[in-house]
């Protein structure tokens, strides 16, 4: 396109720079404001292809596996993500559970969804089908992937009931710990490289 | 030190896709995503105020009203944030007490004074201290989303606890609005443009 491919501006406060070249380790900082310019990569294109690919393990796995389990007497009681959403339409609140389907359901599937497409091509040097609209769409769900909230609400859930009640934390707590670090590591900066890498 | 600003120099930054876009060359779209382009979000100001006041105002029914109901042979129980953080401290869980605590009362509280301090000094086109205030800018991102900490609490209880030993445990609206407070103050701070803090003159402090 230009030279200004090489240029790039604080989105804190409009400062203009040239591109850095960094080392392993190093972030360029913005002079005026402190804001994150640049970091280098964490990981390849293929190695982020491989963590997407681990991470449809892990939403299939929580699809049917409980994130927490409760025994009293004879009875067990388990719940999944799904089922967290499903309570909160019980009573008066149905439009949080809008809300809580959004944030740790649609929300991280679509994620890994888009990211998987992008990626699959981009392992070929391409540039998926919908490259313009996916690349938007990531950006824009960014901020509202709760995964990592519902997972210390699980802990939290653990300590408020464990004094009646023996809760038993599960395999699904791992899992969801899990697939909230890969999403925060995948869907975050680094995938924006996608724009300069594949022209 | 001077440090050159997009404006200056005739350029933009793309806010989907982060590239430096040329002004001249392309005023209206970003090259190379399609996006189109403005120096600055659209009505940061007053789309921030809406947001942060409604949410301020729907941040009193989710104090008062109460946001679980529990059924159980030893008798029903109501039970407000407030409460319940009162009585898990009483139980003698004061590590629950101030984790629930932090993400119910001290991130929204701190988000509402200083997306008020932001805009207010926005607002006058104060110079003082701006790389604080970005810096504060920059925590809010970062804590958003937390006080969803309740909500999620409240859902997985009710999704446990049903019709065992223990009794019922039921949503009420309190979480509700709650909720809603916390989605209107992440828009808040979506809404809200950083750059704005540095508009006010052309040297830096
Ligand atoms: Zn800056
Ligand atoms: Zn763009
Ligand atoms: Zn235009
Ligand atoms: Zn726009």
């Amino acid at each position: 396109m230009s030279d200004n491919n090489q240029l790039i501006i604080c989105e804190y406060c409009d400062a203009v720079y040239q591109r850095p070249t960094l080392a392993r380790h190093q972030q360029a900082h913005c002079v005026r404001c402190g804001g994150l310019l640049a970091r280098p990569h964490l990981f390849h294109v293929d190695h982020l292809l491989a963590l997407c690919l681990t991470a449809i393990m892990l939403i299939g796995f929580l699809s049917f596996y409980p994130v927490l389990v409760i025994r009293t007497g004879g009875q067990s009681h388990a719940a999944t993500l799904v089922d967290a959403v499903w309570a909160l339409t019980k009573g008066p609140t149905d439009m949080l559970a809008l809300v809580a389907a959004f944030s740790i359901v649609i929300v991280p599937v679509t994620q890994v969804a888009l990211l998987t497409w992008l990626l699959g091509f981009a392992h070929f040097r391409q540039r998926a089908p919908g490259f313009r609209g996916c690349m938007r769409w990531l950006a824009t769900l960014g901020p509202w992937s709760m995964l990592e909230v519902f997972l210390l609400g699980a802990l939290v859930a653990v300590f408020k009931i464990s004094g009646r009640i023996d809760v038993l934390p599960t395999m699904g707590l791992l899992a969801l710990g899990g697939l909230s670090l890969l999403i925060i590591g995948m869907a975050g900066r680094d995938v924006q490289r996608l724009w300069d890498e594949l022209p | 030190m001077t440090v050159a600003v997009a404006a200056e120099l005739g350029l933009c930054l793309c806010h989907r896709c982060h590239k430096a876009c040329d002004l001249n060359a392309s005023p209206h779209t970003c090259p190379r995503c399609g996006a189109h382009l403005h120096r600055r979000k659209r009505n940061a100001i007053t789309r921030t105020w809406a947001l942060m006041l409604t949410a301020l105002i729907l941040y009193i029914p989710a104090n008062v009203l109460p946001i679980m109901h529990t059924t159980s042979f030893k008798g029903d129980s109501t039970a407000t944030i407030l409460g319940s953080v009162v009585t898990l401290w009483r139980d003698g869980a004061w590590d629950i007490a101030t984790i629930i605590f932090i993400a119910s009362v001290g991130v929204p509280v701190t988000k509402f004074l200083v997306l008020g301090l932001l805009l207010c000094t926005v607002h006058k086109g104060d110079t003082r201290s701006r790389r604080d205030r970005t810096r504060l800018y920059r925590g809010l991102e970062l804590i958003g989303y937390w006080s969803m900490l309740d909500v999620f609490v409240a859902a997985l209880l009710t999704a446990l606890v049903q019709f065992g030993a223990l009794g019922t445990i039921e949503p009420r609206p309190g979480i509700l609005f709650f909720g809603l407070v916390v989605v209107l103050t992440m828009l808040a701070t979506l809404s809200f443009d950083p750059r704005l803090i540095w508009d006010t003159d052309t040297h830096d402090d």
